[in-house]
């Protein structure tokens, strides 16, 4: 590693005795922004375009919110302009297509991966920058015509009327005979795209991490984040190909002939949940590992403290990560698998709870004893952790494969979903947002507002999602734009608590533009002695280069 | 053991004749599908001196602000329902208050004003052996109930009638091959407003709006009911969860579950496609009356069949119409 390490040094160039970090030399608007190989201008990028999807992506759950608020169709022909009932009814679909695709890969994926992971990873580790700089732009740029795709996509026909309503799990044969025209092609295409992307990330956060560490910088001395993003590179390199030869089949079925999911040509639809799934299921912990990573930072800042039990919080990564390959077909308990298939998943996800709850209890260690402050950040990731416990709970209920006879496909598992994801990885990426705002934008966002921010989502997205749990009991099935009267009460609810988190959103931008140009300016190590990891060691905002002569860990 | 199979067909092999007897045009992906399947619905029962059963709100449909599972009226809905109230939920509730409990004791005790030197532990290698073995502990506690009842859905019992459900866009068809295998289609009925003067509107004897079928699956109480799903189209999913059944209808393969509805349930139970099927996903409900044998013999010879269709039952029950609810009622 160390004559690895010692070939990075090249990197600091003939800029190496400029030491005062005014003097960066950035290049013009055009280059910088477009032709960046600047690992944080990367996830400068990153962060916007995810705050950009963030928007879209929230912006069509509210109005899913607003057709289910009452029941009865009520919204969707207006939106679609058309009084034909079935293109009405295709746009819900289209709609809770997008929402999903949107959030888990134009939304987490490149704020917690391509934002945080590449703006932090290399400094936390000592290094100049990514190891493929210009490949790190490849990644960013493969971004926009994915996600362009995806939102042209709804501008073409894909079945009866125009859009890709096939669910984010695109599973066939809806995708493929159900589907007619070139929507799902191009929403299939963009899923190509943003894979690709997140391959050649991988490939980059991976050789970095390796490689490019300071000298003294071992393996188990790295920061908890960069650990997360390791784990979960990894996960994106064995997931994603597997997704990309899952949807290349669906394409192939769609245009070319072929009968990978069709069963009346020797192929089966079950193929390709499983191969879906397989990807999936790790995915769902792509988007949560870096979470940790950031929860982990953030609490051990704010308690004054070293994280509790550093290797069992590493090796919890890097046993979730193992174990999440084996486990995708919890998601498919009744397509109708063999009992003894069933009872292996059971027993498998299970195993699941045991590193998740190490970390857990090693977050509340990592607090017990400290001195806690809670500023924003702090809130957002003790938020994460009560809600990611109650988001795991339920994930224990619908780990039994002889439960989910009810409660599969239902609102409980959006609420399960939702809890680990909307109150975990969303609470994970605002806790990052606000843990770091100032260290990447060298101005302070408004306390009052970031809290006001917090208490006013925690409690609209659990008013929001918690009374999911009971209408999945009750049988309310997933993605349905109405509903029996009787789903109505908790429903109504539900949609009260969207526009509570809406006004918590609102707070959050107004706090973001106004820190951005007015907030107070700070110095390089504002969250004080708590925070001991390298990027607190920079100025805020850190240099153009930074480690230009590599520091040295002990 | 004696496990349900879950039968790929290589090719259509067995789907194929059942999308003959379907509308073979409106097999393909068409608006149109249902509406078309309305009247031939309609034209299907000319025989409609059955008076059908009238749900009863709370039983077999979901309750307006209910907090769990509908009233389960099947063995292993009873079994499970145990399960999920008795077992996994005041567990989850106890961890996660036990959490919330912690944090909240950890937020007064050692906040800044109360701690203002932070200690330095970072290890205690007996805590966290104890804290990755207790949820082990736990966990097995949870798997051996969830492993059994696992067991005890795939061991039915003799089925003594076997439905044939097949999902399309976007409806059901309930096929009787043990009775003359004839075919009930089963349509969402619409609100008054949402049809013409002449067709048929939903009625509040029929069931709740988005519940409401004109053709229910009617089956016997007391009876093991075996339900083959499969699909015309795209994967659909069949759900009832007062019986804690839900199992998908994939086109090309048969899927086999169960259920049995004790001679004192009678009634009409209600579930709603449970797999993303297109535009009309969420208007394809799902309605099964469960009535006493005699009148489901009546219900049979309304639509056409007959209660010994098959030769091989018909031989060791061919005394009386209700024969295939002798058997499960000495069973239980």
């Amino acid at each position: 590693m160390t004559d690895t390490t010692a070939n990075a040094l090249h990197f600091q160039g003939d800029h190496a005795h400029e030491h005062h970090h005014d003097a960066d030399h950035k290049p013009a608007f055009f280059q910088r922004w477009f032709m960046s190989t600047n690992h944080k201008d990367i996830g400068t990028l990153y962060l916007i375009f995810a705050i950009f999807a963030g928007i879209i992506g929230g912006a069509i759950s509210g109005l899913m919110r607003l057709e289910l608020a009452e029941p009865g169709i009520q919204y969707l022909p207006l939106w679609a302009g058309t009084t034909n009932l079935d293109t009405a009814l295709h746009m819900w679909n289209v709609l809770i297509t997008a929402h999903g695709l949107i959030m888990v890969f134009f939304m987490v994926m490149p704020a917690i991966i391509g934002g945080f992971g590449n703006w932090f990873v290399p400094i936390m580790i000592g290094a100049p920058d990514m190891a493929f700089p210009r490949m790190n732009n490849v990644s960013f740029w493969l971004m926009i015509p994915a996600f362009t795709l995806l939102l042209g996509s709804t501008f073409v026909s894909g079945g009866t009327g125009n859009g890709a309503g096939t669910g984010w799990t695109v599973y066939a044969p809806l995708s493929t005979s159900g589907s007619p025209g070139p929507a799902v092609d191009m929403a299939i295409l963009s899923l190509h795209l943003a894979g690709a992307s997140s391959i050649l990330g991988a490939i980059n956060f991976i050789t970095t991490i390796f490689n490019m560490r300071a000298p003294g910088m071992t393996l188990h001395k790295m920061p908890l984040f960069v650990w997360s993003v390791l784990v979960t590179a990894f996960l994106l390199l064995l997931a994603l190909p597997v997704l990309a030869a899952a949807i290349t089949m669906l394409l192939t079925d769609r245009n070319f002939g072929t009968t990978f999911y069709d069963a009346s040509g020797g192929g089966d639809p079950e193929l390709y949940q499983h191969l879906f799934w397989f990807f999936g299921h790790p995915e769902v912990y792509i988007m949560i590992l870096p979470g940790f990573g950031i929860v982990s930072q953030v609490i051990s800042t704010f308690s004054k403290k070293p994280v509790f039990g550093y290797l069992g919080m590493a090796y919890a990564m890097v046993a979730i990560g193992v174990v999440g390959f084996v486990v995708w077909a919890h998601h498919m308990y009744t397509t109708g698998m063999s009992v003894n298939t069933k009872m292996y998943f059971t027993a498998a996800t299970m195993v699941i709870a045991v590193p998740t709850g190490i970390k857990i209890f090693s977050w509340i260690a990592t607090m017990w004893g400290g001195s806690l402050s809670f500023k924003t950040p702090m809130l957002w990731a003790m938020g994460f952790i009560f809600m990611f416990t109650v988001g795991g709970v339920t994930g224990v209920v619908l780990s039994n494969g002889g439960i989910d006879d009810v409660v599969q496909d239902t609102y409980y598992v959006v609420a399960h979903l939702h809890y680990v994801l909307s109150l975990g990885a969303v609470f994970s990426l605002f806790a990052g947002f606000y843990y770091w705002f100032g260290k990447m934008t060298g101005r302070q966002y408004n306390e009052l507002l970031g809290q006001l921010h917090f208490w006013i989502f925690f409690v609209g997205v659990n008013v929001m999602f918690f009374p999911m749990h009971f209408l999945g009991l009750e049988g309310m099935p997933r993605r349905i734009p109405d509903y029996p009267d009787a789903f109505a009460y908790w429903n109504h609810i539900a949609t009260n608590g969207y526009f509570m988190m809406a006004v918590g959103m609102v707070i959050f931008f107004i706090n973001v533009f106004w820190s951005m140009f007015a907030g107070p300016k700070v110095e390089g190590n504002y969250w004080g002695e708590g925070a001991t990891t390298l990027e607190w060691t920079l100025s805020s905002p850190p240099p153009y280069h930074q480690f230009e002569t590599l520091p040295r860990i002990d | 053991m004696k496990i349900l199979k879950t039968i790929m067909m290589a090719a259509a092999l067995v789907a194929a004749p059942a999308i003959a007897q379907e509308t073979a045009p409106t097999a393909a992906v068409s608006a149109s599908a249902a509406p078309a399947a309305v009247p031939a619905a309609a034209a299907d029962a000319p025989a409609s001196s059955f008076q059908h059963a009238v749900p009863v709100p709370g039983i077999g449909q979901p309750i307006s602000g209910a907090l769990g599972t509908q009233p389960q009226v099947t063995d292993i809905g009873n079994e499970a329902e145990f399960m999920h109230n008795k077992i996994l939920l005041p567990l989850i509730t106890v961890i996660s208050l036990f959490v919330l409990g912690l944090l909240l004791f950890v937020m007064a005790r050692f906040r800044a004003a109360a701690n203002p030197v932070p200690s330095k532990t970072s290890h205690n290698t007996l805590i966290e052996i104890v804290w990755t073995l207790l949820p082990v502990l736990i966990l097995v506690g949870i798997a051996v109930p969830s492993i059994r009842l696992l067991a005890h859905q795939f061991n039915p019992p003799k089925a003594d009638l076997t439905v044939k459900v097949i999902g399309n866009q976007w409806y059901w068809t309930y096929q009787y091959p043990d009775n003359g295998d004839f075919e009930v289609v089963s349509n969402l009925l619409k609100e008054k407003d949402q049809v013409g003067p002449k067709d048929r509107a939903r009625t509040d004897d029929d069931g709740p709006r988005l519940l409401a079928v004109d053709e229910r699956m009617v089956v016997p109480a007391g009876a093991v009911v075996k339900i083959i799903t499969t699909s015309n189209d795209v994967i659909h999913s069949f759900a009832v969860p007062a019986f804690w059944i839900k199992m998908d209808a994939v086109p090309g393969r048969l899927n086999e579950t169960w259920f049995k509805v004790p001679a004192n349930k009678t009634g009409v139970y209600f579930g709603q496609c449970s797999e993303l099927c297109g535009a009309r996903h969420g208007f394809m409900p799902i309605a099964v009356e469960v009535v006493p044998p005699a009148r489901f013999a009546e219900w049979v010879k309304t639509k056409g069949g007959t209660m010994s269709g098959k030769p091989a039952p018909a031989a060791t029950a061919a005394a009386a119409p209700a024969a295939p609810t002798a058997k499960p009622a000495t069973a239980s």
